[in-house]
């Protein structure tokens, strides 16, 4: 089991999920540099949060040409294990590796602080350790965290309940006042088809500690974990 | 070569420009007189505060031994230490809020990183005219958007601030920004040119025309012309500014850099003389290998542009290759503009052409020194012989916590701090909204403790009792979350200081602040000064020094929030407090109901205040407290509100006034008084033995009250003054600023030039 976290310049949470997965969940990671084309026999590719080339032209439009997301693209299509979060789900969006877009925050500002997250669906590789209608206690800090997209797709995440998470109240009760960015239908995180690719705009490598808030976020990254070692990456 | 009044208008007077006529024994060229008016500013040459801030004796010694350094450094055990800075960004931010800011917020990492410390935190101290006009709330959104976006995308977090609204600050808002870094103590890297023929690398954004002579700016009252200062105003890339940090870490691990310096005021021209004149040595330059963004410029423009995002590399020799791979890794430019020379001259070449040679320490030891008047303001003997005492009682005082809690200086500061990452690097223990931020070291059990604070109010009624209580006030503050208090940085904002009453009221805070810094053992490590706050429209500011402070925690697992927990809890009150006229002297009360700004500032005893905070450390570390949260603005009353709100759980507060020299109930509950703290504890088998302890340091630990209920109740001698709902006290405190902000006409309002 190996975890590989993608640097693309600009990322500044890539420290982050490298630590949390290093030394919270004691597993071994590396970080793996924009420009090169090999994955290094990882099992498991975190894209980070953070600015990727600034984000100048539109959040994650220049990463995905990087030379890596290349061989990411095609890990993913063999059907291994792929979280992007925050600016890593608005590349995987930009790459088409998960459907949609995430546009400005409904208010126009950027938002930092803890949210709820209600699990939607625990039978994927990034939720096993949950249960449904579980409340994650997990931070968000974006300014273009607004999920969005066409009617089919939404039909589709619906109907494959590929959406994972949903910002809700303490007490998981889904209301327009606990939606930080407008998104539609309150989506957080998502899934794509085959269910191996993930991504979402809280940040779990943010809370894998007491510490720090919160170590909700332990349950997902210890899940996708699980699933790697027990082979297991399908669910739904 | 000059023209006879080119000096004037580049801001250097006839006695200078004499001084500058004999030191180059001829007539300077046009290059030449803009590298002396950028580096004779006060901005760059403190050639006014230089005197007074020799008052701080860390200033002093390194000033003397000549290894004044980009930003200060205090050991946080033997293998790291911590860097600070604070500098402010008032003037920029006055005409082009979002780059203001952002630039302000670029410009202090930039110092940090210089000494090779990884930034980790930010903070900023931020004052602005009242809400309710259209232009402050611009100045206010950009202000707060500029520093949010910055921080934001170059990934460090921030932590901590503070803010407050005053009409002083219409049309000159002040915006210091504060930057913390973490640096291996054998790692520290340094700002200096050496070695004879070592080469000079210029590495990151291409040079352009934006912010000549910035400086300069700065360096003058804000007038009805500023509008056209824009261009003067640089422009931020924090993209950038993430790219320059990682490289330059990359880079001085190679150990190949000798020296290096950030560009930020006065650009080339300052990186170059200070990193030359601090190691005794020479440089010559070619602008022509500059980097530009545009064509055309002249050696004069290139000199004095304050392009961001740019730094000076002193790079040994042969090793040239080494550190320029690392750069370009990055996708950052890194070009050999010169080398170090051993003549002590800043030679500047325009291809064949000489367009300046001046000694490097003309520029910078020889900036001249004034030592100026100063006189104590005429206002002063008036308002401060006014007794804050002699004020009717107000008819409720449930409507003044609720006016309190409501002002916009004393609210709940959500809305802005959550435009802010204070998350990312995940070692924020406690976010903004505690007493202080408190993040964790990673690798150590260590944490560290930050706090911004000061209050202008007092300072204006008394500047040496004022900047005393900025310090001890940040300092309680980071005693509060358990960390001992342990260096300090500036940030020392006054108006014009060529007007004597403007200097009596900063040399009487430098003062203060040195005094202060003394008896609580935390050295002033860095720090700077904005002169010239004012605006003819609305006056000078208020005297303003701000304090940074940084605290340290040995064990941060022994560390204290603010907020009430648990029903129950008894309540009680640390105070080695002594003020006869019961804070209530330039307190917000006053301000708030009575329309006075005026009397005397709440005392402070500061080998008592000390005492209180060794009590506090004291008993955090022993883990008897469940919180602790200290009385400041809006005295105890709204101390124990914000308790109460942040816990989501209320209180009763029985007091007596005979505990308070029988005081007024608006003193008691209202007043400022300073050196208290109130903490609750488990059960009441803690009071006796807090009791006690307290006693050891002279400290007065008082029973007030019981933890519990949805309401706020405040009894004095028998007779319940305050009976409030939280949720009533709640929405006056978290919607004050958003009603502002959300609800008014917020676009941009720019005044015709």
């Amino acid at each position: 089991m190996k975890v590989g976290v993608i640097v693309f310049p600009g990322s500044n949470c890539d420290q982050d999920a490298y630590h949390a997965f290093r030394d919270n969940l004691k597993q071994p990671v590396e970080l793996i540099w924009h420009q090169e084309t090999d994955l290094k026999g990882v099992d498991l590719v975190v894209l980070p949060g953070g600015f990727s080339y600034g984000d100048y032209l539109r959040t994650g439009a220049i990463a995905r040409f990087a030379p890596i997301m290349r061989s990411v693209e095609k890990f993913a299509r063999s059907g291994k294990l792929v979280l992007g979060i925050c600016n890593g789900f608005q590349v995987l969006c930009e790459a088409g590796l998960l459907p949609g877009a995430l546009v400005r925050n409904a208010g126009l500002k950027f938002v930092c602080r803890y949210v709820n997250l209600r699990v939607e669906n625990a039978e994927t590789a990034l939720t096993a350790h949950c249960r449904v209608g579980q409340v994650l206690r997990i931070p968000i800090a974006h300014g273009d965290g607004c999920y969005v997209c066409d009617e089919e797709s939404y039909e589709q995440l619906s109907r494959n309940r590929q959406v994972l998470f949903r910002y809700g109240e303490a007490d998981g009760r889904i209301t327009l006042d606990s939606n930080p960015n407008g998104s539609m239908d309150n989506i957080a995180g998502i899934a794509n088809e085959r269910f191996n690719v993930f991504g979402m705009m809280p940040h779990p490598e943010r809370a894998t500690e007491k510490l720090l808030g919160s170590a909700d976020g332990r349950l997902l990254l210890s899940s996708l974990i699980e699933s790697v070692i027990n082979g297991a990456r399908t669910g739904a | 070569m000059a023209e006879t009044t080119l000096h004037r208008e580049l801001g250097l007077n006839d006695s200078e420009y004499a001084r500058i006529q004999s030191i180059m024994g001829r007539e300077p060229t046009l290059t030449e007189l803009g590298m002396f008016s950028v580096m004779w500013s006060e901005h760059c040459g403190y050639k006014y505060s230089r005197p007074i801030l020799s008052l701080f004796r860390r200033y002093r010694e390194a000033q003397e031994k000549g290894a004044l350094e980009n930003a200060g450094i205090t050991p946080l055990d033997n293998q790291f230490g911590i860097v600070m800075k604070m500098e402010s960004h008032n003037h920029p931010s006055a005409v082009e809020p979002y780059q203001g800011a952002a630039t302000g917020v670029g410009g202090i990492l930039r110092d940090i990183f210089t000494m090779g410390a990884r930034p980790i935190a930010n903070l900023n101290s931020l004052r602005f005219g009242p809400l309710d006009d259209a232009h402050n709330r611009y100045l206010f959104e950009r202000v707060v958007a500029g520093i949010g976006d910055y921080g934001n995308c170059v990934g460090v977090p921030t932590v901590a601030g503070e803010i407050y609204f005053h009409r002083c600050y219409s049309g000159n808002p002040l915006v210091n920004a504060m930057a913390v870094g973490l640096v291996p103590l054998s790692h520290i890297a340094s700002a200096k040119a050496e070695g004879i023929g070592n080469l000079v690398l210029y590495v990151g954004s291409s040079t352009g025309k934006d912010g000549i002579q910035g400086a300069s700016f700065a360096s003058v009252e804000i007038g009805p012309d500023s509008e056209s200062k824009r261009p003067n105003v640089q422009m931020g890339d924090p993209f950038m500014e993430k790219l320059l940090i990682e490289a330059t870490l990359e880079a001085l691990a190679t150990g190949a850099i000798t020296g290096i310096q950030d560009m930020g005021a006065a650009g080339l021209t300052c990186s170059t003389c200070e990193t030359a004149a601090k190691a005794c040595t020479g440089m010559v330059i070619d602008i022509q290998k500059v980097p530009r963004r545009e064509a055309n410029m002249t050696p004069f423009e290139v000199m004095l542009s304050e392009s961001q995002e740019r730094m000076l590399c002193i790079v040994q020799k042969g090793e040239e290759d080494k550190v320029s791979r690392v750069f370009t890794k990055w996708g950052l430019q890194a070009a050999i503009i010169g080398k170090v020379t051993g003549d002590g001259f800043i030679r500047v070449m325009d291809g064949d052409q000489e367009a300046a040679c001046i000694p490097a320490r003309a520029l910078t030891d020889q900036c001249p020194t004034y030592h100026l008047d100063a006189a104590q303001p005429a206002y002063l003997s008036e308002l401060t012989s006014l007794d804050p005492l002699n004020y009717s009682e107000p008819d409720s005082y449930e409507d003044v916590l609720l006016r309190l809690l409501n002002q916009p200086s004393i609210a709940d500061k959500s809305w802005v701090t959550q435009q802010y990452d204070s998350m990312v690097q995940t070692q924020s223990a406690y976010l903004p909204g505690a007493d202080a931020a408190v993040l964790r070291i990673h690798g150590t059990k260590r944490g560290i403790a930050l706090k911004v604070d000061g209050n202008a109010r007092y300072c204006f009624l008394d500047p040496y009792v004022g900047a005393q209580v900025a310090v001890a006030e940040a300092a309680r503050n980071v005693v509060c979350v358990g960390a001992r208090p342990a260096a300090v940085t500036d940030c020392l904002n006054f108006a014009n200081p060529e007007k004597t009453e403007t200097f009596w009221q900063f040399q009487r805070a430098v003062e203060g602040i040195a005094a202060a810094c003394d008896v609580l053992e935390t050295p002033v490590i860095s720090g700077n000064v904005s002169f010239y706050n004012e605006t003819q429209e609305f006056g000078p500011i208020y005297p303003t020094p701000t304090i940074g402070m940084l605290g340290i925690l040995d064990d941060i697992h022994n560390r204290c929030d603010a907020r009430f927990c648990q029903e129950g809890n008894p309540i009680l009150l640390l105070r080695s407090d002594s003020d006869p006229t019961g804070g209530l002297g330039g307190s917000e009360y006053l301000a708030v109901v009575h329309e006075i700004e005026a009397g005397r500032p709440p005392a402070i005893d500061l080998a008592a205040e000390k005492r209180l905070h060794q009590l506090l450390l004291t008993l955090i570390q022993q883990k008897l407290l469940v919180s602790a949260h200290d009385c400041s603005d809006g005295g105890l009353a709204v101390c124990l509100a914000e308790k109460a709100m942040l816990g989501r759980i209320g209180a009763s507060i029985l007091l007596r006034s005979i505990d308070f020299d029988n005081l007024p109930p608006s003193a008691i509950f209202f007043g400022e008084t300073q050196s208290r703290i109130v903490v609750s504890v488990r059960s009441e088998s803690y009071i006796k033995m807090l009791e006690q302890i307290a006693d050891q340091y002279q400290v007065k630990a008082q029973w007030i009250g019981t933890v519990g209920g949805g309401r706020l109740r405040l009894s004095l001698d028998g007779k319940e003054i305050v009976n409030l709902p939280l949720e009533t006290m709640e929405r006056r405190w978290r919607t004050a600023i958003p009603n502002w902000m959300d609800g008014a006409e917020t676009q941009s309002v720019l005044k015709a030039v």
